[in-house]
């Protein structure tokens, strides 16, 4: 018996420490700057874009917004001799474009949030929710080409209608007589792409709604609207916003589908049935096939701009989606 | 002796035969309704079928409401409306888009589609001529640098946010979501701006790769992070607790229990800049043979075909717009149904 024991090893106590392991050190360095990457990223493009586009907006200053003359003479050896680059009509267009589109999808995806998580039996639920988070993912050129060839004649029809019946507002009024290729195409395009975005981040917002509170609705002998008006929607209401500065941020940003349908013109136009229009972004794709150097870098000086734009609304909406607890999409 | 009479089952809260009676005659009212007023009145087409018949259906179930349970009774039946209409014009366009790719684009799929490239033939020529070939190798050259690029910046940024969770989490959490709202022209630009004008002077899939790299890292970053943070923590404690280290632990033991859901942020990563187009008008050059080589040399992809088709305006060309586009839909259509499968088990146990 005690042969045993003396034979046993007894290894030496393992040193105890809080300092990490050599192998720990390195896995948290090369993990955080992974995830320094996104600043990383972020930063360049704001230091690059405004380098590029710097010498652009020295020379214009504030004109750069305010003007809307986007010009370049060049003498027979090709050098510039006089430039004029100013992007009002285009963030004009931008702006109203995007507005139209979170007008028209809000209300819509709001209901169909509703009708998601409320109202439809479950393997509706789960087919629809399928559906609309691939229509998220579908690629912007499709819907560009679709509402060029099949919605836009439609919308044409619906924009007619609503300035014969309510030209009376202010905003459905139309001065010289034409309706193709209107920010209101435009619009109903973007809203189009961004009704599954605020459906999503709508329906993940209204399915943390309180389901006791839900319940003593119910109880009390609320109707369905009644429940919804006193527990969900005082639940969802921030988290709507959010939902929708999202979509208004992805409406800003969107190229290829905004420039399929508009009829780019520079030329401030606040006139939302009007066929004159303009898009920062759609602005860099038409000018830079026959750019020279210089206008390259107005047109940086243009993306740096949105850039910041987008970055203002995106950083708003993550406020208030964060501010009622998990963000959503 | 008394009886104790158990009253049958019944289902209260299922619509009587009745009730479905009731509802079947409002909307076959409203229909009628509707057909009668379009047909004498010069309210004309779709438009008008859809709104009149909305209208109806909402006036009649909310008066029929009101009549028999009063005005709480007739709001809801009111809302009731109005949620079917929301979500009917939410699944109407995607209808309406797959319909219109598959009905348009059905006539411009043949065999040497997938064989040919577009090297001799212009967007104008007869269907039979040309094809896509150059399109498909060019986008998976770039999804595949994209994918290179963009899978260990996203994992790591999405192990820092639920690993390491140090004093940075919150604002890189933010930078993250503010990334994804990065519009993708301005992607494009970047590149533009940092790479091919000073550095590189040439098109090439590289290029292109790298600003669908930023477009991606977002994507697979807050999708991993879902996923991770499903992962439940015991299973970290249990490593910890048997001498892993951090490092051992993670690799070992968090990342092989999340494998399948992190495939699934891969493939939705590949489904968001699959059809991207504006950054490669701006950076691949949109070349009409199939490039081997993706560090040089301008390459074509399925978005810049199909713009080029589109751009190109003759009923041939538009048609093989809508055949490519056909092929880009069947192809996210295939990512984002195996992506479901996979995500339907998040976590392996």
């Amino acid at each position: 018996m005690s042969t045993i024991a003396a034979e046993r090893q007894v290894p030496a106590p393992r040193v105890l420490t809080t300092q990490p392991r050599f192998s720990d050190k390195v896995f948290r360095a090369v993990v955080t700057t992974g995830g320094l990457s996104s600043l990383i990223i972020l930063g360049l493009i704001a230091i690059f874009l405004s380098y590029r586009g710097f010498e652009v907006l020295r020379q214009e200053g504030f004109h750069f917004l305010t003007s809307s003359d986007w010009s370049i003479t060049t003498d027979d050896a090709g050098n510039v001799t006089e430039s004029h680059f100013g992007i009002a009509a285009m963030l004009v267009g931008t702006i109203l474009c995007s507005i139209i589109a979170v007008v028209i999808a809000l209300p819509v995806s709001v209901f169909s949030a509703l009708f998601l998580n409320f109202y439809s039996p479950a393997w509706l639920k789960k087919i629809l929710v399928a559906v609309i988070d691939m229509m998220a993912a579908f690629p912007s050129i499709l819907f560009g080409i679709w509402g060029f060839l099949v919605l836009m004649p439609s919308v044409e029809y619906w924009a007619k209608l609503l300035n014969k019946y309510l030209g009376f507002l202010p905003f459905f009024k139309l001065h010289p007589y034409v309706v193709t290729r209107s920010p209101f195409v435009a619009g109903v395009v973007l809203a189009i792409m961004i009704i599954p975005i605020i459906t999503s981040v709508s329906r993940e917002i209204f399915s943390q709604a309180p389901l006791d509170r839900i319940q003593a609705a119910y109880a009390l002998g609320a109707t369905r609207w009644a429940m919804i008006k006193a527990v969900v929607i005082p639940h969802g209401r921030s988290g709507v916003i959010g939902g929708a500065m999202l979509g208004l941020g992805r409406a800003m940003g969107e190229t290829v589908a905004v420039f399929t349908v508009l009829n780019i013109v520079f030329q401030v136009n606040w006139q939302m049935l009007l066929g004159v229009g303009g898009n920062v972004a759609s602005l860099i794709i038409l000018k830079f096939g026959e750019a020279s150097p210089f206008e390259i870098k107005a047109l940086m000086a243009a993306g740096l701009v949105l850039f910041l734009l987008t970055l203002v609304v995106n950083a708003l909406a993550d406020l208030i989606v964060r501010r009622t607890g998990k963000s959503g999409r | 002796m008394t009886t104790v009479s158990a009253p049958s089952p019944t289902r209260p809260w299922e619509a009587s035969p009745k009730d479905r009676l009731r509802d079947g005659v409002l909307f076959a009212l409203s229909i009628g309704l509707t057909y009668a007023v379009v047909s004498f009145t010069a309210m004309k087409g779709k438009l008008a079928y859809f709104a009149l018949f909305f209208i109806f259906y909402m006036a009649l179930t909310a008066g029929f409401q009101f009549y028999s349970r009063g005005y709480a009774a007739a709001k809801d039946a009111f809302v009731n409306s109005l949620v079917a209409i929301g979500a009917v014009v939410t699944v109407l366009p995607i209808a309406s888009i797959i319909f219109t790719v598959v009905a348009k684009g059905i006539k411009g799929i043949h065999l040497g589609l997938f064989t040919h490239d577009m090297a001799l033939a212009a967007p104008t020529d007869p269907l039979s001529s040309g094809g896509l070939l150059h399109a498909i190798t060019g986008t998976v050259t770039l999804v595949i640098l994209a994918l290179i690029m963009s899978i260990p910046i996203g994992i790591l940024t999405a192990l820092y946010l639920t690993e390491i969770r140090g004093s940075l989490t919150r604002p890189i959490q933010f930078l993250v979501q503010a990334m994804s709202g990065v519009p993708s022209i301005v992607a494009g630009l970047f590149i533009l701006s940092a790479i091919l004008y000073p550095i590189t002077h040439a098109y090439s899939a590289f290029m292109g790769a790298l600003a669908l790299t930023i477009l991606m890292i977002p994507t697979i970053a807050r999708t991993s992070q879902e996923v991770l943070k499903l992962i439940p923590n015991d299973l970290r404690e249990a490593g910890v607790a048997l001498g892993g280290t951090q490092w051992r632990t993670v690799a070992m033991i968090v990342l092989p229990a999340a494998r399948s859901g992190l495939i699934t942020a891969v493939i939705l990563g590949i489904a968001r800049i699959a059809g991207e187009t504006a950054p490669l008008l701006l950076l691949t050059g949109g070349g009409d043979k199939v490039n081997p080589n993706p560090f040089n040399g301008s390459i074509g992809s399925l978005p810049y075909y199909i713009w080029k088709s589109f751009n190109a305006g003759s009923p041939e060309a538009i048609t093989r717009a809508w055949a490519g586009l056909l092929v880009l839909m069947v192809l996210i259509l295939i990512l984002f149904t195996l992506a479901r499968l996979l995500g339907t088990r998040k976590v392996a146990r």
